[in-house]
């Protein structure tokens, strides 16, 4: 083999994932850009993309802030809300994760394989039935029900799956906090248990060990845990649709999906992700850099 | 473990937290397992134990229900095929990627990496724009829903190849070189069986993660002929469902824990030539 076909041999074992990418990951983007910046045709209510950048209108954009910010704020509510049941989720597997992750990587011992082993296990369930199990539990003459009401000696028959933003706030956590765990298990896992039994050493108490040993050295699993959670659930829609189905819990997600199976509004929605995606990037970016720099150190 | 005399107080605390949360995190899903093999048509009440839902209702179970089988079937289907294609052409760029410098690879590595953490809800969309406004050779359907489920995917096998890559170093394959071999052979012969664990476990992970999507699956589909299972538990959920979609859930459910069955004893093979460490935790962990 010659040296010039030598040194193509890695671009062209990269090529077709790179053409991968760039037809249906960076093409699709461009073509949400020009719909998002585009029109709406009067007549057929269909979306006409500007493909030229130089075309590009802030019409939809408009629409999506007017109806954000304007008199008529509909979309405000849904926004607000995901921003609260996302701060409530995120905060709450925090409380879950954190013991358990430290419970596992600190305590489990011998049985350590096996608690991880039953922490990674709802990554195998598939989230759809995740839900769907606990729409069988919450029914009104389900099992919950059943529980709270001591087999029917009580009159208590909460509708939970009739709008209740609890509902869905735990659905969201049930179907999220395993995210969570995980990169938190990690960061924990690395501590090594010397360096607690320095800090003991040196005087430190068992709540000075936590507050200024363990808690900032897992800073960085919290950290992608937060994101691994909070980014998916800013675009989830099926779990509020499926655990109360009421405009009540409706959330940025939901818009979304109103929007792209209503005609005339395809245009809204891709305004509608832009704007998400400008608000997710600092997140994002911050995520991947951080990736990719620990690759590089690692 | 803690000190000698066994479980501090804390210990036990901490000990109990995980205990519940493992209940609640599992028992849910144990029971919409147990009410699939439901007798009647309750998912709360418990009429006795049959296969009813599974085969032979005449009307509601899967084997007899055409649009339940298809569901299930086209499930599989997608799972296998974007498995088949997501692997190699992760893999392939992973090996790229380690070598190739320049401004290509770079933005090839930062796209990889954003479609991790992209909500899925916005590639979905992208591609159903793209599909349905522009003329592109194929239409919604099946093969949109491979080209979506495979862009989103492609990152883990990228991913956790590189990082097997890195542990690796170029020693083996500069003692191949040395010893002859072209780029490609010491790729071939040395690189790619020391990287077959970290490909085993990117193709479990796909495939699993494939079964599960729903996003995606969903904008791209075209009618009832590409409905997949979670699509299915979407529709029919709070509509009056039978214990057949339980059972639906439950096959799939199977698939994944099969394919992570498999996969381990294969690693485990495949960690025994390598003497490496071959226990589920550390597959699971690898996971």
């Amino acid at each position: 083999m010659s040296k010039g076909v030598q040194r193509l041999t890695w671009p062209i074992l990269g090529l077709p994932a790179v053409a991968w990418m760039f037809l249906f990951l960076a093409i699709p983007f461009y073509v949400l850009l020009c719909t998002a910046f585009g029109s709406i045709d009067p007549l057929f209510r269909n979306p006409v993309p500007a493909w030229n950048p130089l075309d590009w209108r802030l019409t939809q954009v408009a629409v999506v802030f007017e109806r954000l910010f304007g008199p008529d704020n509909f979309y405000l509510p849904p926004v607000m809300r995901t921003i609260g049941f996302v701060l409530i989720a995120v905060v709450i597997s925090l409380l879950i994760a954190f013991p358990v992750a430290y419970f596992t990587a600190k305590y489990a011992g011998r049985r350590k394989a096996l608690v991880l082993t039953l922490l990674v296990a709802p990554f195998w369930i598939s989230y759809m039935m995740r839900m769907l199990a606990w729409v069988n539990l919450l029914q009104t003459d389900g099992i919950v029900n059943n529980i709270l009401s001591l087999g029917g000696l009580l009159p208590i028959e909460v509708n939970w799956l009739a709008g209740k933003w609890y509902t869905v706030v735990m659905g969201l956590i049930y179907g999220y906090v395993p995210y969570m765990i995980l990169p938190l298990f990690a960061a924990l896992d690395r501590i090594s248990p010397s360096l607690l039994e320095a800090a003991r050493d040196l005087g430190a108490g068992g709540f000075d060990v936590f507050k200024r040993v363990i808690l900032p050295m897992s800073i960085p699993g919290i950290a992608a845990g937060t994101l691994l959670i909070s980014l998916p659930m800013m675009g989830d829609y099926f779990t509020t649709e499926l655990l109360s189905g009421s405009p009540e819990t409706s959330m940025i997600g939901s818009l979304i999906n109103t929007s792209i199976s209503s005609p005339g509004q395809s245009g809204q929605a891709a305004a509608l992700i832009l704007v998400l995606l400008v608000v997710l990037a600092a997140p994002m970016i911050w995520y991947t850099r951080s990736t990719s720099t620990a690759e590089a150190r690692s | 473990m803690n000190r000698k005399i066994g479980m501090t107080p804390k210990a036990h605390g901490l000990a109990t937290i995980t205990v519940v949360y493992l209940l609640w995190a599992l028992v849910p899903v144990a029971i919409a397992v147990l009410f699939s093999f439901n007798a009647g048509r309750s998912r709360s009440v418990w009429q006795g134990f049959s296969l009813r839902w599974y085969t032979w209702d005449p009307n509601g179970s899967i084997l007899n229900d055409p649009s339940l089988r298809n569901a299930l079937l086209h499930t599989i289907v997608l799972a296998l095929i974007a498995t088949a294609i997501t692997v190699p052409l992760g893999v392939c760029l992973a090996l790229a990627l380690d070598r190739w410098r320049g401004r290509i690879p770079t933005g090839a590595n930062f796209a990889v990496l954003l479609s991790f953490v992209i909500p899925e809800i916005a590639l979905a969309i992208g591609l159903l724009f793209l599909i349905t406004m522009l003329t592109t050779p194929f239409g919604l359907g099946t093969t949109a829903q491979i080209v979506g489920l495979v862009t989103f995917q492609l990152s883990y096998p990228v991913v956790i190849v590189r990082a097997r890559l890195l542990t690796i170093g170029s020693q083996y394959e500069e003692a191949a070189r040395d010893l002859g071999a072209s780029a490609l052979g010491a790729v071939k012969r040395v690189l790619l069986p020391m990287l077959s664990p970290a490909i085993l476990v990117s193709a479990i992970l796909v495939f699993a993660d494939v079964l599960d999507n729903f996003v995606i699956v969903r904008y791209l589909s075209s009618d009832m002929s590409t409905e997949t299972t979670s699509m299915r538990i979407y529709s029919t959920a709070r509509a009056a469902p039978t214990p057949a979609l339980n059972a639906l859930a439950t096959l799939i459910l199977v698939a994944s824990l099969g394919a992570v069955i498999i996969g381990w004893l294969i690693y485990r093979r495949l960690g025994k030539n390598d003497g490496g460490d071959v226990s589920f935790g550390s597959f699971t962990g690898n996971v």
